[in-house]
């Protein structure tokens, strides 16, 4: 039985559907005794609209004291020279290792409780039938919410194409889902800053978007397997899952927190600690000469080099932190985190199941092509 | 009654065997567990997010690992509907 279970919200059954009932019918000064131990539902409301504002108060108030607590954790504590190399590393880690991880835990938990309210059911009714420009948009954006593995690509797949949704639509969220997420957005954020992060987020739309138009352009539907074509999906009709309760949407964002941070934390600890000791020790121009903004063939070769490796968002993090902090450009550094979140072998694998070999040619060429740009239009802009 | 998991062999897909498995015990209720990798008689159950669990030929749950007591209280509703 996990924790959950027992909190008093969390208690499915009778009394509760029988407070409620009573709690609107009668006038709201009725005495709570009515409902033998449970409370009213509205005071059960503001007891737990006051526990969750308690909750994001006490998290502002730690996030905001961070950085003096690692300060005084370094010089004073620890009592290590100011502007030495070991104390900055130090400080740099004890600062950004919670840091990352309490933004990490807040986003992804309103990213869990946003994607209770879009099931993959009702973003395929969002898509069916949609034209080729609107859907290329919708599909990306919708991408970003979706909730979405990447061992579901095949399923959603065949799920979307058999129920008329275009197969340019198609990919703009297939390439959108993976490549924009908030576990990536969050540790751009927190480790590059806010700039970084919206460049990303908007490139890699841009990409989803444009690569799904082109591929909806090259009408290349034949490429498609046979059997996925005959296939007919039984699709559940509206309305008859009910949605879920802000209860139950709140344990949802919490089982996503753990599910998520749960299994990234090592990778974020880790790309920190690198960032850490570039921070201290590694001077600034390092990779500069290779990967910096004068090598014109940088961006392809990041690219190239990307497409074989497959990794997470956190995974890819601290070669991200290791490459930009020894001077590599940042468009280059892009193309490539794009390019190993977005494009892998083992998912072109996958996606054979469904696809002709035309088909996966045509789609990682198309974005790579799209990753391609952003990297050299980024070395070129910034 | 017939418990059925659907996924393509992933980690996640792995560990839904596992808490089925754990709830099937647990309940005593009599079930044979199924698991189902291919593809494409997966779709037949007009799933679209792996894993899925299927209790006799029902979706619950799909693209989440429901844990123990939830599968616990499909697996009792269930079988009070059968008998």
């Amino acid at each position: 039985m996990s924790w959950p279970d027992r909190l008093p919200g969390a208690v499915a059954g009778g009394p509760e559907v029988d407070c409620r009932l009573t709690s609107r019918l009668a006038p709201r000064a009725r005495k709570a005794a009515d409902c033998g131990r449970q409370y009213p539902l509205g005071m059960r409301a503001v007891g737990r609209v006051l526990l969750a504002l308690t909750a994001a108060a006490s998290w502002w108030i730690l996030y905001r004291s961070l950085e003096p607590f690692s300060n005084w954790l370094a010089y004073s504590f620890l009592s290590m020279a100011d502007g030495s190399r070991l104390a900055a590393a130090v400080q740099f880690f004890i600062y950004e290792a919670p840091k990352v991880l309490m933004l990490l835990a807040v986003v992804v938990f309103g990213v869990g409780i946003v994607r209770t309210f879009f099931t993959p059911e009702r973003t395929r009714r969002l898509l069916a039938g949609r034209r080729e420009t609107t859907g290329n948009v919708l599909g990306a954006l919708l991408g970003v919410v979706t909730p979405f593995c990447s061992c579901s690509a095949v399923p959603l797949f065949i799920g979307f194409v058999t129920t008329g949704v275009p197969l340019g639509v198609t990919f703009s969220f297939l390439i959108s889902a993976p490549m924009v997420n908030e576990v990536a957005l969050v540790l751009l954020f927190g480790l590059f800053g806010w700039r970084v992060a919206a460049l990303y987020m908007g490139t890699g739309l841009i990409v989803a978007m444009a690569a799904g138009w082109v591929i909806g352009h090259l009408r290349l539907e034949r490429w498609v397997e046979d059997w996925v074509r005959h296939t007919t999906t039984p699709t559940a009709p509206d309305g008859t899952v009910e949605p879920p309760s802000w209860a139950a949407r709140a344990r949802l964002g919490r089982d996503a927190v753990k599910d998520i941070v749960g299994r990234v934390w090592p990778y974020v600890l880790a790309g920190i600690a690198v960032g850490a000791g570039i921070h201290g020790y590694v001077p600034q121009d390092f990779m500069a000469s290779i990967m910096g903004r004068g090598a014109w063939w940088s961006v392809p070769l990041a690219v190239l080099i990307g497409i074989p490796m497959y990794s997470n968002a956190a995974g890819i993090i601290p070669i991200v932190q290791a490459l930009l902090g020894k001077g590599a450009a940042l468009g280059t550094v892009l193309a490539f985190m794009m390019s190993v979140i977005g494009l892998s072998l083992p998912e072109m694998i996958i996606l054979r199941k469904v696809l002709k070999t035309p088909l996966v040619v045509a789609f990682a060429g198309v974005v790579a092509m799209g990753i391609l740009s952003v990297g050299y239009v980024f070395n070129l802009l910034l | 009654m017939e418990v059925t998991v659907l996924g393509t062999g992933c980690a996640r897909c792995r560990e839904l065997c596992e808490e089925a498995r754990k709830a099937i015990d647990v309940s005593g209720v009599a079930a044979s567990l199924v698991k189902v990798e291919r593809i494409d008689e997966i779709v037949k159950f007009g799933v679209m997010m792996t894993p899925a669990l299927v209790i006799d030929g029902e979706v619950k749950c799909s693209g989440r690992i429901p844990r123990m007591p939830e599968i616990v209280s499909w697996l009792t509703a269930a079988a009070a509907r059968t008998t």
